[in-house]
């Protein structure tokens, strides 16, 4: 199945490898936990993850046209 | 720290006095309500003779404490008509508490049309003629008022905003550099000095000591603690300097609560155009400067340098609230628009979001087309100029969403609405219907949970648990707020277990008292109490603490409303 990823600030640079821009081919049942690792996310810079703009846990499985969107530590006000 | 400055605008004399005992562990807001409570008449006209400005440093600025440099301006409200605490950094908070001065209280108004320029220093207050400043924007006040008195000068002025009196001036403050970078900026009170005649007021604490906390080494140990806390978090330590506030565009539009196009949806397609990545990268490439403190004694430093395509600096605090306002709200994706709006905005002397929610009423109200960046900064700069068009603007988002006679206009108690979709980060909705400010996100920052996930974790998009974390939030702000230290700190502190100690711990030491984390608390919970007696004194119900019905639409991309009961909404300030 094809899911939309989204990284931001200092995630952004493991955007690059992906097949098409943005989008990633995944097996079935796979995880938010299975992305971190596709895509080689240093874990410590993950902390924020939403899916179609909901927060979502590490174990979340993913479904087809999901958008993924990663942030490492931010905030602001 | 122990001078209450009394300035008499009209007779143009001060003078000082010791503050009553029970005003002696207050500074920064608490201090600025009391005395608003205490001394202004709820009901009097806020441009009336009967008003007044208080600024009071905080209970720790002036000390080595990290991020305690911010400032408290209050008065009447004249947006709101209630009272106002408007909160800002720049030199003028550590340089009033070196002075001695716990709060400056600006009273009476002269009868004539000649400006005056205060100058405060150690030595006394002088009056100084100042009809060459005037008409000057914020930029030209400063750079000459430290080409005469010297740089590093604390000013704090006014635009032609100010001087025009409209609703949504600023009381704007030097920065480190030199620039009007910082600003008192919402609920009006740029008005209320230029109903004075004070363009400018230049602090200089030149030959005062750096204030000595009464147990000094106490004080030095949790200080050094203190700076490790807020450097080590990794959103204090990492995300706010390297990105500022305006990663909140991604953050926010990516949860679904950027209000976009006058709070129709939740979500801005062309975000990424205005985002903090993009304003990282394009500063990075233009030779401005990532991350500056608005303060010295700042750690975090969330502010910058921004510079146009030329390489030359146009704004500093350039801040997600005024990214979105003259961005996603007004349907403007192009970050160099903004970022002129918010440089003539300081400029002009009025708030970004009330000025930027006025803007994108105006495009409601077909005045100009959605999008259009140009007539955006056309209506901006007609501010300055006296133009009728630009005072409508310049009175903020209430008065012209009413002179153009639209009926959308996200306002509580006039105040304009900021950047966080009350529908969908509801923590930070009830904060905008409760607390007595009118729509404020920092006086009770749910973003903290609902989104950021700082501080506990909390549903955005249900009710559950939101009045809790909108009447907590309030109380610790109230709290932050009197003790002078910048709401960042908020971070680390929400997320450690002795954060909130230290503060305690930081003012025994250096007041020599024994209070406990109760009595501090109490501190932010009696500011609420005095300023929510202040608005019911000056004619304000509960009716007024509630969302306009706008928000009972639905909002993509979450199919939210807002559903909260009066009696929940009542209940949030509820202190028994
Ligand atoms: S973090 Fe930002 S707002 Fe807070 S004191 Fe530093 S520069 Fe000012």
């Amino acid at each position: 199945m094809e899911i939309e990823i989204k990284l931001f600030a200092t995630l952004r640079p493991y955007l690059k490898g992906l097949s098409r821009e943005g989008h990633l081919d995944v097996p079935d049942e796979t995880t938010v936990a299975d992305i971190v690792e596709i895509l080689q996310l240093p874990a410590e810079q993950v902390r924020l993850v939403f899916v179609n703009g909901r927060h979502a846990s590490r174990e979340h499985i993913l479904n087809p046209g999901d958008r993924v969107g990663i942030f490492p530590p931010v905030g602001g006000g | 720290m122990n001078k209450i400055l009394r300035i008499d605008t009209k007779q143009k004399g001060f003078s000082y006095s010791e503050p009553e005992t029970r005003l002696a562990l207050m500074g920064g807001r608490a201090l600025t309500s009391r005395i608003v409570m205490d001394e202004v008449p709820p009901t009097c006209h806020p441009l009336s003779a009967d008003n007044k400005i208080i600024i009071a440093p905080g209970l720790l600025s002036g000390t080595t404490a990290a991020n305690s440099g911010r400032l408290s301006i209050g008065a009447k409200s004249p947006l709101t008509g209630g009272i106002k605490e408007s909160n800002a950094g720049g030199l003028v908070s550590q340089k009033l508490a070196r002075l001695g001065i716990k709060a400056i209280i600006l009273e009476d108004k002269p009868e004539g049309d000649d400006y005056s320029l205060i100058h405060i220093t150690k030595d006394g207050v002088k009056f100084i003629p100042a009809d060459d400043l005037v008409g000057m924007t914020n930029s030209e006040v400063i750079t000459t008022l430290w080409e005469r008195f010297g740089e590093k000068v604390g000013v704090a002025c006014i635009g032609p905003a100010g001087e025009q009196r409209l609703t949504g001036a600023s009381i704007q403050l030097a920065d480190p550099k030199g620039n009007p970078g910082r600003a008192a900026g919402r609920g009006g009170l740029g008005a209320v000095m230029g109903s004075k005649k004070i363009k400018a007021m230049v602090i200089d604490d030149a030959g005062c000591e750096r204030v000595k906390p009464a147990n000094k080494e106490a004080f030095s140990g949790v200080a050094k603690k203190w700076a490790k806390l807020l450097t080590s978090h990794p959103v204090s330590g990492q995300g706010l300097p390297a990105f500022g506030t305006a990663i909140l565009v991604n953050v926010v539009n990516e949860a679904g609560g950027m209000p976009t196009k006058n709070f129709r949806t939740g979500r801005f397609d062309k975000a990424e155009n205005i985002s903090g990545e993009l304003m990282a990268e394009l500063i990075e490439k233009r030779g401005g400067i990532i991350k500056e403190g608005c303060h010295p004694g700042c750690v975090i430093k969330c502010s910058q340098a921004y510079h146009d395509k030329n390489g030359d600096y146009l704004t500093s605090g350039f801040e997600y609230e005024t990214i979105w306002a003259f961005g996603a709200h007004c349907l403007i994706d192009d970050l160099d628009a903004i970022a002129e709006m918010d440089r003539l905005c300081d400029d002009i002397g009025v708030d970004t979001i009330d000025t930027g929610v006025a803007i994108g009423i105006a495009m409601e109200g077909g005045l100009i087309e959605w999008g259009d960046k140009a007539g955006a900064i056309d209506l901006v700069n007609k501010i300055r100029t006296g133009d009728p068009m630009g005072k409508i603007i310049g009175n903020g988002a209430a008065f012209t969403g009413q002179a153009l006679g639209v009926d959308r206009i996200p306002v509580v108690k006039k105040q304009a609405l900021p950047a966080y979709d009350p529908r969908a980060v509801k923590g930070v909705g009830v904060t905008y219907a409760t607390t007595p400010m009118g729509a404020d996100h920092t006086a009770g920052y749910g973003v903290c949970q609902n989104i950021l996930k700082v501080g506990g974790d909390v549903d955005a998009l249900k009710k559950e648990g939101n009045i809790d974390v909108s009447k907590n939030l309030q109380v610790a702000t109230a709290v932050l707020d009197a003790a002078g230290l910048c709401i960042f700190v908020a971070f680390p502190v929400l997320d450690s277990e002795d954060g909130f100690g230290m503060i305690v711990d930081m003012l025994n030491a250096r007041y020599g008292v024994n209070l406990t984390a109760d009595d501090v608390l109490a501190i932010g919970i009696n500011t609420l109490e005095t300023e929510k007696a202040f608005n019911r004194a000056a004619g304000f119900t509960k009716h007024d603490d509630r969302l306009p019905a706008m928000f009972k639409e639905n909002l993509e991309p979450h199919n939210v409303t807002w559903d909260f009961t009066d009696e929940e909404l009542d209940s949030t300030l509820n202190f028994g």
